[in-house]
């Protein structure tokens, strides 16, 4: 059996109410958040890190809702629509990356803690007395979030789309500067409880909807071996590198482009903030652990890329595949309940990643460059101005530029986040590499990583081709690995010719548990 | 095992999915998901069992 196919499109009037019920239940609950645990709001640790009291469970919502963002569940799946098996290499990722949050975050939390540093860059200005460093990271993290969060509004765009609100005669821009009003407005006044009370509402929503999806939709299409085979036809007669397997020349570029994205994910200010607001460093090991039922779902959520080939979804734009398949297998109530999930799938990470952006500007750049006497609530209104601004930026580049542009810019940013990794992630465990070196190894980085994948056409693999054998290789970690040895080479030249008296102000002893566990 | 050797169980994840050749392939199918997918989901859950056994080894 097939299901109906067309341009993926439907307006329905009950679709649209049971999404803008749940649109105002967050909403409700986005202000009822700053009550919640309740905080002074006028410190930068309760509004940008909810005070670092969230247990285990709280934590897990906050991160899942954080990391799995609408975008992924758009993204994933229309890569995987398009050409199959090599867009599994999100699943990978995905298992790369808590192992590395296991062994490296409780130490950033543990130092940071002990300091009240808020940042990844607070941690290398103390670690390693270095200011310039600390602008380094502080820059790279709110360059990289910018293009992160425009895209949160094209998944939410594509929702609207899909939802037919074109027939509403609106326009596309209202319904996405209206979203964005109210998110702006809760994250102002409550800071990150906001998106951690949403993410409880989100996720279950998520779950429930990708539940439904995977369970529901391969009945209709005659079980999961009828899925693949069609999906394996349909791209013998596309033809390519594509396919249910992968090409020989995709290993590489497979294998490298989940190890790097794994390395860059908790770089990312929205996943530092979200980690260092956690209540301990035990919740965050509890959460290496249970954080993966999350990539499952991802998984399934790739599969539905299948899906919407074997249902016969026919959609121009691959964004529009998830959307579309959607549309042709639920009836409109459930449709408008999984257009929520997504929606509040935008609204969420966004929420966190201005705030992390907010939060870097602010200690890193303004406090350090502009004014150093800020009081503590001159500190935490910058930030929540901040934080309107970063996301009126995003809105305005998402309604004047082409979606390209924000595409390319985050792909970018995955290159220049990875370039912070020796400076914070070595630093928690050496300070042998010394700051200049280890900034001069962050410029090499940025500027071959940026000046290749510019080469590439902003595609994210270089092929190294040797004979007959393509080597394919995620840039960001060609880049990573040009910064690391421009930062050990540069380390003893540096020492020879200036004797730097930069103060450590971390111990060895910070960064261990204050209370072992029992 | 003892205690310091634990978290060297944490590379076996990082092996069985970057070796791409060994897993792509159709065979064996589960339930009809082609080879290539059944170890990616298993590694997804086997991953989370061996973080959850380093992190009782830290704690003794």
């Amino acid at each position: 059996m097939t299901l109906p196919s067309g341009s993926g499109v439907r307006f329905d009037a009950t679709a649209l109410g049971v999404f803008a019920f749940f649109f105002l239940l967050v909403t409700v609950l986005g202000f009822f958040a700053a009550r919640w645990r309740r905080g002074d709001l006028s410190q930068l640790h309760e509004w940008g890190l909810g005070g670092r009291r969230f247990g285990a469970f709280v934590t897990w919502f906050l991160l899942g809702g954080d990391l799995y963002t609408a975008y992924t569940l758009i993204a994933v799946p229309a890569l995987v629509y398009a050409v199959g098996a090599y867009g599994f290499f999100a699943m990978p990722y995905t298992v790369f990356v808590y192992p590395i949050v296991f062994l490296t975050m409780p130490r950033l939390w543990n130092a940071c803690r002990k300091h009240g540093w808020i940042t990844s860059a607070d941690f290398v200005e103390g670690r390693y007395g270095s200011r310039g460093l600390a602008l380094a990271v502080a820059v790279t993290g709110v360059l990289a979030t910018m293009p992160y969060i425009a895209l949160q509004l094209v998944g939410l765009e594509k929702v609207f789309e899909a939802m037919g609100l074109g027939a509403l005669g609106i326009g596309r821009e209202t319904p996405l500067i209206i979203a964005f009003v109210i998110l702006a407005l809760y994250t102002y006044s409550s800071g990150l409880r906001a998106p951690a009370l949403i993410a409880f509402v989100k996720d279950a929503m998520l779950y429930i909807t990708v539940i439904a999806a995977v369970v529901v939709i391969p009945i209709k299409l005659g079980g999961y071996g009828a899925v693949f085979d069609t999906a394996e036809k349909a791209f013998a007669a596309k033809g390519g590198d594509t396919g249910i397997l992968l090409k020989p020349d995709q290993y590489w570029s497979f294998a490298t482009l989940a190890l790097g994205s794994a390395f860059a994910l908790f770089l990312y200010p929205h996943a530092t903030t979200a980690t260092l607001s956690a209540d301990s460093p035990q919740t965050i090991r509890r959460n290496a652990v249970w954080l993966p039922a999350y990539s499952i779902m991802l998984g399934l959520v790739a599969l539905l890329g299948y899906m919407a080939l074997a249902a016969h979804v026919d959609v121009k734009d691959g964004s529009m595949a998830v959307p579309a398949l959607i549309n042709a297998s639920f009836p409109p109530w459930f449709a408008g309940f999984c257009f929520a999930a997504i929606a509040l799938g935008a609204l969420v990470p966004a929420a966190i990643m201005s705030i992390g952006a907010a939060n870097l500007f602010t200690r890193n750049i303004w406090r350090a460059y502009v004014n150093a006497n800020l009081s503590n609530a001159q500190e935490s209104r910058i930030a929540k101005n901040i934080s309107l601004l970063v996301k009126f930026g995003a809105l305005l580049a998402v309604l004047y530029l082409p979606t390209k542009f924000a595409i390319d810019l985050q792909l970018l940013g995955g290159i220049w986040m990875l370039q912070i990794f020796p400076a914070v992630i070595c630093g928690l465990y050496t300070r042998w590499l010394r700051a200049s070196a280890l900034l001069l190894g962050w410029l090499a980085g940025m500027i071959l990583g940026s000046a290749l994948a510019y080469a590439q056409g902003l595609k994210p693999v270089y092929t190294f081709v040797f004979g007959d054998t393509h080597y394919g290789i995620y840039i960001g970690l060609l880049a990573l690995a040009v910064n690391f040895v421009v930062s050990i080479l540069a380390t003893p030249v540096g020492a020879r010719l200036k004797r730097e008296a930069r103060p450590d102000r971390t111990q060895s002893l910070d960064y261990h548990d204050a209370v072992p566990d029992r | 095992m003892p205690r310091k050797l634990t978290p060297w169980l944490l590379l076996i994840p990082f092996i069985a999915l970057l070796w791409v050749p060994f897993y792509n392939r159709t065979q064996p199918t589960v339930a009809g998901f082609p080879f290539f997918y059944v170890w990616q989901f298993a590694w997804v859950v086997l991953a989370a069992l061996l973080t959850w056994a380093v992190h009782r080894g830290w704690r003794g």
